[in-house]
């Protein structure tokens, strides 16, 4: 009986041990379970951990970018202002050349006006007219010449380059310089450096005149050596004389015609009341 | 500012004047103006002069004789000379410069041509 009892209680026992083992076995597959997920839940927030900077380092690189766009914009935009500025500079620059032109321009034609009027001495007015031409105009060879109302013939009475009897007389509305004379209208010839001189037919031909009035002639035949051509000034110059010349050769006429009825008129008086 | 003084010798108004009115463009110019070459000599011998301008064909005293006198005498002889002449002129200016002139222009008088030779021998930059 008790042997039978004993193989019940082995047989349990058995029993109780291999349920034990099994649930030893599963406990430690368990564990083993456990630990391979621990490790794949590292590997897992490693891998996430990982994809959120590359995240952050593309949005940085988003930002640098625009930033590089918009600083090759402003770039740009600073190049261009450059270049404006630059083409601004060169129109200064030409401009600055141009007045500094003008105002060689204006100061020459300040002092020949200024010259002309600062005398009323007739002879003293056809030097300064003569000086101009020479200095400012830069001719050579020329001649003043003035015209006899009595005669109605123009007359040199100042040369330079030339002899005044060389000089041909001519008649209003005759020739070249006649006809100058007669119409009021400057003459040039086309090309200055083919001119061959002509005494009756000058380079350059303008009429002094006082308002419509005609009283004689400027005639040019040579320029200076280093004179090729005609400058805008020049033809300014031209105009200047043909107004404020034929003005100072007036008024010092009239002046000296004055002071000698003056120092006659002065003379009779002298004589009547000695 | 440093102050030159300029002596134009010219018997002609118009020449004293052109010229007169292109170096006025430089700061710190004074100028003075003789009628010939005795005027200028007169004018030296008073006030001290850093340029001089000088035409030469010029009454009384012309201007080889002026260049000659100032580059002789030892009170004057360092002041740099500029003639004043024609193109055509060659010779009289040949002799100017041999004479101790340091430049010389030519007419038709050109205002930047003044004021380039003065500001060189000026020193001005």
């Amino acid at each position: 009986m008790a042997t039978e009892d004993d193989k019940g209680l082995h047989s349990k026992a058995e029993e109780f041990l291999q349920a034990f083992k099994k649930g030893a076995e599963f406990t430690s597959e368990l564990m083993r379970e456990n630990e391979r997920l621990r490790y794949r839940v590292l590997q897992l927030e490693e891998s996430s951990r990982a994809t959120e900077g590359r995240s952050e380092a593309s949005e940085e690189s988003r930002r640098l970018e625009a930033r590089i766009a918009e600083l090759e914009r402003e770039k740009e935009e600073i190049l261009g202002r450059i270049q404006e500025v630059e083409e601004e500079n060169q129109d200064f620059a030409t401009r600055y050349v141009e007045i500094e032109q003008e105002n060689n321009n204006l100061a020459n034609l300040y002092i020949a006006s200024y010259q002309l009027h600062s005398t009323l001495d007739f002879r003293e007015v056809l030097q300064i007219i003569t000086e101009i031409i020479i200095n400012l105009i830069g001719a050579e060879e020329f001649a003043i010449m003035l015209l006899d109302e009595k005669t109605n013939e123009l007359q040199a009475v100042a040369t330079e380059g030339i002899d005044r009897e060389d000089v041909p007389s001519a008649k209003i509305g005759q020739g070249v310089i006649g006809g100058v004379a007669k119409s009021g209208e400057s003459h040039f010839v086309e090309d200055v450096e083919s001119y061959v001189s002509d005494l009756s037919s000058p380079m350059v031909c303008i009429p002094l005149q006082i308002k419509e009035h005609v009283i004689g002639v400027l005639v040019i035949y040579k320029l200076l050596q280093q004179k090729s051509k005609f400058d805008p000034v020049d033809y300014e110059l031209f105009t200047l004389l043909a107004g404020h010349a034929a003005t100072a050769i007036f008024s010092s006429r009239l002046y000296s015609d004055s002071e000698r009825k003056l120092s006659t008129i002065q003379g009779f008086l002298d004589l009547l009341t000695r | 500012m440093a102050e030159y003084k300029v002596l134009i010798v010219e018997d002609s108004p118009t020449m004293r004047q052109l010229i007169s009115f292109a170096l006025k463009r430089l700061r710190g110019i004074q100028i003075c103006e003789a009628n010939d070459g005795v005027d200028g000599l007169k004018k030296l011998s008073v006030e001290k002069f850093d340029l001089i301008f000088t035409d030469i064909n010029m009454p009384i005293m012309d201007g080889l004789k002026l260049v000659s006198l100032v580059r002789n005498d030892a009170s004057y002889k360092e002041i740099p000379i500029v003639v004043i002449t024609t193109e055509g002129a060659q010779e009289d200016r040949e002799r100017a410069l041999a004479l101790g002139a340091n430049d010389y222009i030519t007419k038709p008088i050109q205002p930047n041509r003044i004021l380039d030779v003065a500001k060189t021998l000026l020193k001005i930059a």
